[in-house]
């Protein structure tokens, strides 16, 4: 296998070229990335605030409508009160309410009798998870109510435990801190694995694999051809990527630009191992769309941890994420922008990554044959 | 001089066939010469040059480029051929100094070199004006010419151009001679693959194929010879020549024949005398006619199919109200600010064939589909069988049946399934449907394959299919876009007796085609070029009405070629 520069640098600069004229790679590469990631940033949310909830204060003490205040300035919920629970009759069955939060009539005096703020909350069990976010919501609610009072009027919080929960890495918990470095592994999937499934099989369509076919050039050649523009694509869509989480979605970068820069270039080579792979089989930019929508795309979307974490899959599940690069791509975006530059968990995933891909582009190389039948 | 190239008994089959693509293939292939590889689709022409550009290895046999042994060593080969696959295998969205500058990379051309290689390429092909446009945006004779010059990058042993005139206007093709032709003066050996027999006519020397086997190889002129003395042209036959060449060909004594213009064109067996009563009309004479290829070609493959179609026998005959069957008036379709067809006005009588010819992007195909109704039209009005197809296309199409240029029947559907299904379409039911269906399956032989999946069909018999779905409701009117494109000549003049006898039967018929041969077989016939018809008239009308002191017996390409020629001088001045 002799490699002559001259015709790699032929190659190069035309798919470069191509590349530059094609509409739809300038679309996928930084359109579409940008748009996940507004989707991602805004759009999509695993937090759970403004929740819609009837507030019925049915005491009309001094106490009551303290707490009634509290839960009207309180940033998880959205109040609407009434004085009578019949006023939201049929509003919880119709989902106009989430929830309602019931201060009844003997509030002021079984807390004064004995300190406990017996406050009922009626939910709707069939949004289970929404219900429990109200329940805690107006538990927490209630709760730190009770504190300022007590502050207040410098009385002894009644005894027992306080739980002072605090998150390490994303204190907050706002999802887009992990969506976002998970959306960056998606994107560069996309542009790794479909977009060079797509270039190869259109030179099969076009014919003009057939006229390379008849020069001197070597299959390595044709393949390192194209792997390095798109290498280089993806290197500069997962910067942009990058820059827009740091600058526009406040995402906390608490590793090195550097270490970032080498994750992605290591999960380049087994997403752009799989599309050419894909490319050298199907031959066919709609079966190659195909193949990499179902074999790229979907489990980096599904099964990488990028929304649904991991541990929590069957074994079964968990067991084929292992083959997939973009779970340790996802991973080690994570770490890097939550946690920083953790190596002892960054070395492995990237070890892994350079496996699959190293076998990935020996299949391709396999794959692509400089005959026609 | 050495042989450029051998093959030596080279077989080779794939996966899946029964018949092998190249069988038992043996000849040489001289420097200095063009050979054509000439046959029908599927004859094996384009695996031939594949085996020769080293892409493909042989079952059997032998291939040897320059004395080199093609699959042993094929980077070796690779170095010393030209190859311009079919479209030719440009970049489109490079440009043409583009596509020039990656071959020349790829072959390891520099510097100087290279630089008077490029210019030397631009002059020959002419395209030096045009060397930053977009090899997408190129006519098709321009992208064959940059084909070619991309395949002649480094001046190669061996070049082989694979159908390289499909879809190329005539005077593009006329040039791409030319051109070959000088390269011949370097030593360079050409092999020109093609399905069109007057091209083979061209060549030095011809390989003939069906099927995978040789059938003949040499000069062409020795080819033609084999029929010399037994070819006849048959005038004033005054009216039903087409009853007259079905009786003829069902005639032991004739081995083929076509319409030709207002003549019949015959061509005899070995020692029958075309005397015999019962053959000419009365009243008509006949006079020995100078043999083409395309009649040894038929010759050499056992005589033509016969003449009678068991289609039009069983055809009631149509009598329609109206006696100009399709009428249009400034019928115009743009395209933003790109005309696609313009102005045209046509009338088109009941049963007369007629012809839209012209190359690929012209405008057939869109004045096709206006009237058939499946494309508004932008401005004009069409009338076919006495309907406005604006306000009742649906009405019209009832009587019109249409046969696309893709195969468009349902692959996965078994003939039996796409019969019932397409009657079912045109409103017949009950015992009409299947009266209708037994009819065509008889008609057309499809007995054996009814429950046979339509796209697993020979060639042939799936353009018998799309034309039974076509003809299924009796239609006053039948439109054939490029029904015979890449079907062999046998096939196709079984086609063509059906069409004729449907003719005889009072049908319509519009065609469209890019066979000039085709085109003679018809009654009338519009040139068709960059969306304007330039000229309408008989075969015979547009041949004579260029005639000349030089040029005493015009062909229908010559009469093509001159008048494309007046017309862009036309819009010159």
């Amino acid at each position: 296998m002799i490699v002559s520069p001259r015709r790699l640098g032929g190659l190069f600069l035309k798919e470069s070229l191509q590349m530059m004229r094609d509409p739809s790679s300038i679309l996928m590469a930084f359109v579409l990335p940008l748009i996940l990631l507004v989707l991602f940033g805004f759009g999509v949310s695993l937090d759970i605030d403004r929740l819609r909830v009837g507030l019925v204060v049915e005491d009309a003490s001094a106490d009551a409508a303290s707490l009634a205040s509290s839960f009207r300035f309180s940033r998880y919920f959205e109040v609407t009160e009434a004085g009578d629970r019949r006023a939201f009759d049929g509003a919880l069955v119709a989902g106009r309410q989430q929830g309602l939060v019931v201060i009844p009539q003997d509030f002021a005096t079984r807390l004064a009798a004995d300190g406990t703020a017996p406050v009922q909350v009626l939910t709707d069990g069939t949004q289970p998870n929404t219900g429990a976010f109200i329940r805690n919501y107006t538990e927490g609610t209630v709760q730190s109510w009770l504190r300022l009072r007590a502050e207040e009027q410098a009385l002894e919080l009644p005894a027992g435990v306080t739980l002072a929960p605090r998150f390490w890495f994303n204190p907050d918990v706002e999802s887009r801190h992990f969506l976002i470095p998970g959306s960056i592994a998606i994107v560069m999937t996309i542009i790794g694995t479909l977009l060079t499934s797509l270039v190869i099989a259109r030179e099969w369509e076009r014919g003009t694999m057939e006229a390379l076919l008849a020069t001197p050039v070597g299959r390595f050649e044709i393949l390192a051809g194209k792997l390095f523009p798109y290498f280089l694509l993806g290197m500069t869509a997962m910067g942009l990527c990058v820059a827009a989480a740091v600058l526009v979605f406040d995402v906390p970068l608490r590793g090195s630009l550097a270490a970032v820069a080498l994750t992605g270039a290591v999960f380049l080579l087994p997403a752009l191992g799989q599309g050419l792979f894909i490319s050298a089989v199907a031959k066919n930019q709609f079966v190659a769309a195909q193949g990499a929508l179902l074999s790229g795309f979907l489990p980096a979307f599904l099964l990488s941890g990028f929304v649904f974490e991991i541990d929590s899959m069957p074994w079964i599940l968990r067991l084929i994420t292992r083959i997939i690069p973009a779970r340790y791509m996802v991973a080690n975006l994570q770490t890097q922008f939550l946690a920083g530059d953790v190596w002892s968990l960054l070395l492995p995933n990237l070890g892994a990554m350079l496996a699959i891909g190293t076998v990935l582009l020996t299949l391709a190389l396999i794959k692509t044959k400089k005959r026609l039948d | 001089m050495p042989a450029a190239a051998l093959l030596e008994a080279v077989t080779k089959r794939f996966k899946g066939q029964d018949r092998a693509a190249v069988d038992n293939l043996s000849a040489v292939l001289e420097p200095g010469r063009i050979t054509g590889l000439v046959g029908p689709d599927g004859a094996g022409k384009t695996t031939t040059l594949r085996l020769l550009a080293a892409l493909l290895p042989p079952a059997s046999g032998r291939v040897i480029v320059a004395g080199e042994d093609a699959w042993a060593e094929p980077e070796r080969v690779h170095a010393m051929i030209g190859y311009m696959p079919q479209r030719f295998g440009l970049y489109e969205d490079l440009s043409v100094i583009g596509n020039l500058k990656l071959y020349a990379r790829l072959r390891g051309l520099t510097g100087e070199e290279r630089k008077a290689t490029f210019e030397r390429l631009l002059r020959f092909t002419d395209l030096a004006r045009f060397t930053d446009r977009l090899a997408g945006k190129l006519s098709g004779g321009m992208k064959q010419k940059l084909g070619l010059a991309c395949a002649l990058i480094r001046k190669p042993r061996l070049l082989l151009l694979d159908e390289p005139s499909v879809g190329v206007d005539p005077i593009s093709r006329r040039e791409l001679w030319r051109m070959v032709r000088e390269l011949l003066d370097e030593g360079i050996a050409v092999v020109w693959a093609t399905a069109y027999l007057d091209e083979a006519e061209r060549c030095d020397e011809v390989l003939l194929l069906n099927e995978g086997r040789l059938l003949f190889a040499g000069p062409p002129r020795e080819m033609t010879a084999r029929v010399e003395g037994r070819t006849f042209l048959v005038h004033g036959v005054r009216d039903r020549r087409r009853q007259a060449l079905a009786t003829a060909l069902e005639r032991p004594e004739i081995a083929d024949g076509v319409i030709q213009g207002r003549a019949i064109r015959l061509v005899a067996r070995p020692q029958a005398t075309l005397q015999a009563a019962g053959i000419i009309p009365d009243g008509a004479r006949i006079e020995p006619a100078t043999p083409r290829f395309e009649d040894a070609f038929i010759d050499a493959l056992g005589g033509g199919p016969g003449g009678r179609s068991a289609l039009a026998e069983r055809m009631p005959h149509i009598a329609g109200d109206h006696d100009v069957v399709i009428e249009t008036d400034r019928l115009t379709k743009r395209f933003g600010s790109f005309t696609a067809a313009g102005d045209i006005s046509l009338r088109i009588r009941r049963g007369e064939i007629f012809c839209l010819l012209g190359p690929n992007g012209a405008g057939k195909s869109t004045t096709f589909k206006m009237l058939c109704g499946l494309l508004p039209p932008t401005s004009g009005s069409a009338r076919v069988a006495g309907h406005d197809l604006r306000i009742a296309s649906s009405q019209a199409r009832g009587r019109i049946g249409y046969m696309a240029q893709k195969f468009s029947l349902y692959g996965l559907l078994s003939v039996q399934q796409n019969l019932e299904f397409f009657s079912g379409v045109y409103g017949l039911s009950g015992r009409r449907q299947k009266a209708a269906v037994e009819q065509m399956v008889d008609s057309f032989g499809l007995g054996p394959y009814l429950k046979a999946s339509a796209e697993d069909l020979p060639l042939g018999f799936k353009q018998r299919l799309a034309l039974s779905c076509a003809v299924m409701h009796e239609p006053e009117v039948l439109f054939l876009d490029e029904p015979t494109s890449g079907v062999d000549p046998i096939t196709r003049r079984e086609f063509w007796n059906h069409i004729n006898g449907l003719v005889e039967k009072g049908v319509t018929i519009m065609v469209t085609t890019h066979f000039m041969d085709e085109a003679e077989y018809c009654d009338r016939l519009s040139l068709v070029y960059r969306g304007r018809t330039i000229a309408t008239g008989s075969p015979d009308e547009l041949k004579e009405g260029v005639g000349s002191a030089e040029l005493p017996n015009p062909t229908l390409e010559d009469a093509f070629i001159a008048l494309v020629e007046r017309s862009d001088a036309e819009r010159a001045a």
